[in-house]
């Protein structure tokens, strides 16, 4: 498989560098003399994921899903849609979910621990986990037509 | 400019001359006509033709216009519909229109925005399979319709579209018709057009008028402009001059080289997973069929480009972002879809004709071999050639994988069941349960998805005016006046018109439900009312992410919240039927019931259904 990273630096410099293994590789610009730039060990730091984030408050969950825009993607009850997975009823681990959150692999934007605090990330999760099942399909006879 | 023959004379001023005399001018046209050459015969005619200007009166009639012979050529081009909004550059053709004209073939649509009248036109013709004719100004007019042409231009719709202008800088009045005239009318759409002309007599009129049809319905068809120069329009037909309106042959699209035909069928037999990309093949029902019996034939009408091995792409202008993808990250990267070897093959008519300013025509993809040619011309030589290289033993593999695909769609068709399920009792109301609600009641009506989604998976699509599609060029504006001209289109032949209207978009151009109850046009459109521009939410929230800030201001400059807007009374306030907001998804059957009674009896029908982001 191969890939293309395009580094985007003051919107001029356009650097690319293809990996046979399938792993993205930074241009040696965007890494710096030592491999890695300040600006990449900050980014590190910012997106290292939480270990243990506590869980919170639902309430508080449901504002910041709402407010901070997880619902955007995720649907105002978790449920997905076409920009983002269904993440309720039953969510993922919080330690997953924090890891993706953190450094996210597809389209979703990274929420750094600046933004979205583990604190916040929990009380999200909690709110996630107050999601009812919703009905099956079976007993919903629009469902069930030929 | 004017004609040749009048170029020193000034036609109105010579007419006038030649009927009330001399002494009926005053001293400065005196002595531009003391000044000019002998008048020419074509002149000399006209000034000699019966007329009822009394001696020693200036000429204040004419019973022959030249805006009625444009007429007759624009009839001749068999228009039923003509969208405009009014403008006095080319008010006598719309006079002509609907005196000599008789209103019929065409009927005038009053808008209430060119971009409006553009929009309907463009969605109009992919009902029809030919053109509307737009009428604007030749500046102000335009400068509205601009982003409807775009969007036509990239759908690859033909637009016919007129503009007034008034040329003659002496026959302008003083004020507005100087600001409503322009040099050169076409100049600032002709990147997304594809031919236009400025005729400089009638008889111009006359070959560019037909040859702007033909060039629009040629492959790839897109929109043209004829400039109708105010002076022509108003100025009595020349009878010193012979016109007539030529006969329009619609060229026949190119058809694939029979070598490469051969070639790509060798390559579509002998795939082991082939995959087909219909793209704008479905425009029409002889397309759509074609495509549905060449993917029968192979059983390609499904799988992923990750699984392919070889690829045939039809009519795909977008067709490295069907086989790549991008991420939107700080570090942008791509990735290939395919595997290394896929082969992958193009016919597009797209080909034929391209233009450079505008980026429409994405990024290049590498292919392995490409037809220039239409892909609805291609197609019967193309499905001739799989049958005749197709072996018994093909035959059997193609049996197998079509039984795969049965199984994969079923499975495909079980999980869009569960995750209705999920999102059934959902308010704000999900798509999904709109779309299950609104089949339930039209699976047995002919029905057409005019504007927006085309029922979310749950219709199954098997006519070519079932759904239409987007904008093309993404400019917001176009489904409300879009699903009316489509729904135009439908009229005649009793169709049930179905749009799926999204809130932001229809607040560009909201005076198309005013059209549309103007003209009686039955159409049932449910407002996809999430009360956000929310594409453009989560942009502001990827750069906030970005950048590492605020969150919670996304909201800002993106949201059409506080007020909500009243989608029920803003269309009864233009006389539509119309119900909601509608909150409860329990609701929404019932409320579809009523709105298609209404419909069904000829008339527009709206429900505000409050919806989930996306």
């Amino acid at each position: 498989m191969q890939l293309v990273s395009m580094k985007i630096a003051s919107g001029l410099c356009i650097a690319l560098a293809i990996a046979a293994t399938g792993l993205l590789l930074l241009p040696s610009a965007a890494r710096g003399q030592g491999g890695q730039s300040a600006q990449g060990q900050a980014q590190q730091q910012a997106t290292s994921p939480a270990s243990a984030a506590p869980e919170g408050n639902a309430e508080t969950g449901k504002k910041l899903w709402n407010t901070v825009g997880c619902y955007q993607c995720h649907g105002y009850s978790g449920q997905g849609g076409s920009a983002g997975s269904r993440l309720a009823p039953n969510p993922p681990s919080l330690s997953v979910i924090t890891n993706y959150v953190r450094a996210p692999k597809g389209e979703m934007p990274p929420y750094t621990s600046k933004v979205l605090s583990d604190a916040q990330l929990g009380a999200i999760y909690a709110f996630l986990k107050t999601i009812p099942k919703p009905p099956d399909a079976k007993d919903i006879p629009l469902l069930n037509q030929k | 400019m004017k004609q040749s023959e009048d170029k020193s004379l000034d036609r109105r001023n010579f007419i006038k001359m030649a009927a009330g005399g001399a002494a009926a001018l005053a001293a400065g046209a005196q002595l531009a006509a003391a000044q000019a050459p002998e008048p020419t015969r074509a002149a000399l005619a006209a000034a000699a033709e019966p007329t009822d200007v009394a001696d020693g009166t200036p000429l204040l009639t004419t019973e022959r216009p030249g805006a009625d012979f444009m007429v007759d050529v624009l009839k001749s081009l068999d228009f039923e519909f003509v969208a405009s909004n009014p403008g006095s550059s080319f008010r006598a053709l719309q006079e002509s229109f609907v005196n000599y004209g008789k209103n019929k073939n065409p009927e005038w649509i009053t808008c209430m925005h060119e971009e409006a009248s553009v929009a309907m036109a463009h969605a109009y013709s992919k009902i029809a399979g030919k053109p509307m004719l737009v009428m604007a100004h030749g500046t102000v007019g335009l400068q509205h319709a601009a982003m409807g042409i775009y969007n036509a231009f990239v759908d690859r719709v033909p637009v016919y579209i007129v503009l007034g202008n008034t040329l003659d800088a002496t026959e302008r009045r003083p004020g507005a018709e100087w600001a409503h005239s322009v040099q050169d009318a076409s100049a600032m759409v002709r990147d997304y057009i594809k031919w236009d002309d400025t005729p400089q007599s009638l008889a111009h009129f006359a070959e560019s008028a037909v040859r702007a049809y033909k060039i629009a319905m040629t492959p790839p068809m897109e929109p043209v402009v004829i400039v109708a120069d105010s002076d022509l329009q108003e100025a009595a037909i020349d009878r010193g001059r012979s016109i007539h309106i030529p006969k329009l042959t619609i060229p026949e699209p190119p058809a694939g080289d029979s070598g490469a035909v051969q070639e790509i069928a060798k390559l579509l037999v002998n795939a082991e997973n082939p995959l087909i990309l219909g793209g704008r093949t479905d425009r029409t029902q002889k397309g759509m069929d074609l495509l549905n019996e060449l993917a029968d034939l192979l059983q390609a009408g499904g799988g992923s480009a990750r699984t392919a091995d070889v690829i045939l792409a039809l009519e795909n202008d977008g067709l490295w972002g069907s086989l790549n993808s991008m991420t939107d990250q700080q570090e942008r990267t791509t990735q290939s879809n395919i595997r290394p070897g896929t082969k992958v093959i193009t016919i597009n008519a797209t080909d034929l004709f391209m233009k450079s300013n505008y980026q429409d025509f994405q990024r290049f993809q590498e292919v392995d071999l490409a037809l220039a040619a239409s892909a609805e011309a291609t197609l019967p030589s193309l499905i001739e050639e799989v049958k005749r290289q197709m072996t018994a033993a093909r035959k059997q593999i193609v049996q197998d994988r079509g039984a795969k695909l049965v199984a994969s769609r079923a499975q495909a068709a079980e999980r869009q069941r569960q995750q209705a399920a999920a999102v059934w009792n959902l308010s704000p109301i999900s798509s999904t349960r709109i779309s299950y609600e609104l089949w339930e009641q039209v699976k047995n009506k002919d029905w057409s998805f005019v504007n927006g989604g085309g029922g979310g998976g749950v219709f199954p699509v098997t006519k070519h005016y079932q759904r239409l599609g987007g904008s093309g060029g993404g400019g917001q504006g176009y489904g409300g006046p879009a699903s009316v001209g489509a729904a135009l289109a439908n009229k005649k032949y009793g169709r049930l018109s179905l749009s799926i209207q999204n809130d932001g978009d229809l607040m560009y151009s909201p005076g198309a439900l005013w059209t549309a109850a103007h003209h009686r046009v039955p159409l049932l459109s449910i407002m996809n009312n999430n009360r956000a521009y929310h594409q453009e939410v989560m942009h502001l929230q990827r750069m906030a992410c970005r950048h590492n800030r605020d969150l919670t201001t996304a909201h800002i400059g993106t949201t059409i919240e506080d007020p909500n807007i009243d989608y029920a009374k803003l269309a009864q306030s233009m006389g539509w039927y119309a119900e909601g907001p509608i909150t409860n998804p329990n609701d929404v059957g019932p409320a579809i019931k009523r709105a298609l009674a209404v419909v069904e009896k000829g008339q527009p029908a709206l429900l505000d259904t409050v919806m989930q982001p996306r």
